[in-house]
């Protein structure tokens, strides 16, 4: 499926999503409180199929975090790209480790470096981190090196 | 009478021409030393791309083995010398510690290359590498560089050769 027949399609099924062109993958930006029935369209309509989530990362802005998530298709061989924003000092966000069950380490990676919570995930604890890490989040643009920091 | 003629050049001692043939003096410290120094093994230890110079410099092109660092051993209780080749993480401190405490004495150290030596690109503002693999264990040899050429991983190994054989690697001033 091109970008375009993506596009055309996405519309029908989210009214809402703004899409963001330019790059190899069709961007689409949603709300944060729309993400889960969104991923649960994705994921189980037959035209669409996502069935292999195969990224989320998150990013800080500073001024909020925004997340990101890779879907692909296998059957159809198709790649779209969701973005949601967050709010910087208590972002939450839906797991969706039920529908893809990989979700489940990439969110608790997310969770470990950016502290966000999500919420209705089965087993939400430090992945790499060492057990009984106290402190910031490393990845959040606001933690400081307790042993040597240079700030910019 | 010295005649070296017979005998390798490095050879710690002297031999005294008697007819029918000669006698070696030289102190069995020394000798030890010598032997030691001449076959050392490195623990096969690499944690990141200074790892893939340590390996250019035991392939065909440099080849260690030529220096006496004969075989990399994958088991730290047949291995004499450790090569910190890369970053130490918080979290594989405990793990090199371990290694090294399982290694058969005599045992040396070399830090190869800045992560190895202080943390290196890591040294400011990270929340999870080691600044200096000596805060871990006591280090014979420091490498500088990153990576450091394979010459350099050369010329320290025969470093560490001349270190032992006048007995100042930090094993032998303990004991």
């Amino acid at each position: 499926m091109t970008n375009e027949e993506l596009k055309i399609k996405l519309t029908e099924l989210l009214p809402a999503a703004a899409f963001e062109e330019g790059g190899e993958w069709l961007n689409i930006n949603i709300e944060s409180k729309d993400w889960l029935t969104v991923a649960e369209k994705l994921r189980q309509d037959e035209t669409l199929f996502f069935n292999y989530l195969f990224c989320v990362t998150c990013i800080d802005w500073k001024t909020h975090l925004s997340i990101v998530y890779h879907l692909s298709s296998t059957i159809h061989r198709s790649t779209i790209v969701l973005r949601t924003k967050l709010d910087n000092s208590d972002p939450e966000i839906e797991s969706v480790s039920h529908i893809w069950k990989t979700a489940e380490f990439h969110e608790r990676e997310v969770y470990e470096m950016f502290g966000v919570n999500f919420l209705n995930h089965p087993d939400l604890r430090l992945l790499i981190l060492p057990d009984g890490w106290e402190g910031r989040n490393p990845m959040r643009k606001d933690f400081e090196d307790p042993v040597n920091m240079i700030k910019l | 009478m010295t005649d070296k003629k017979d005998i390798s050049k490095d050879f710690p001692g002297q031999v005294h021409e008697t007819p029918g043939g000669g006698i070696v003096l030289s102190k069995l410290d020394d000798v030890i030393n010598w032997a030691r120094s001449n076959s050392l093994w490195p623990l096969t230890f690499a944690t990141s791309c200074c790892g893939i110079e340590m390996m250019a410099v035991a392939s065909a092109k440099y080849d260690f083995s030529r220096f006496g660092f004969e075989v990399a051993r994958a088991s730290p209780r047949q291995a004499d010398v450790i090569i910190i080749a890369g970053t130490i993480v918080n979290k594989m401190a405990p793990v090199l510690k371990r290694l090294y405490d399982q290694m058969a004495d005599p045992k040396y150290v070399i830090a190869m290359g800045a992560c190895a030596i202080s943390g290196g690109p890591f040294f400011y503002n990270t929340y999870s590498v080691v600044k200096g693999a000596d805060h871990v264990i006591p280090v014979d040899v420091y490498i500088a560089g990153c990576p450091p050429r394979p010459e350099a991983l050369l010329h320290a190994l025969i470093s560490l050769q001349e270190k032992i054989k006048m007995g100042m690697t930090r094993e032998q001033i303990k004991s």
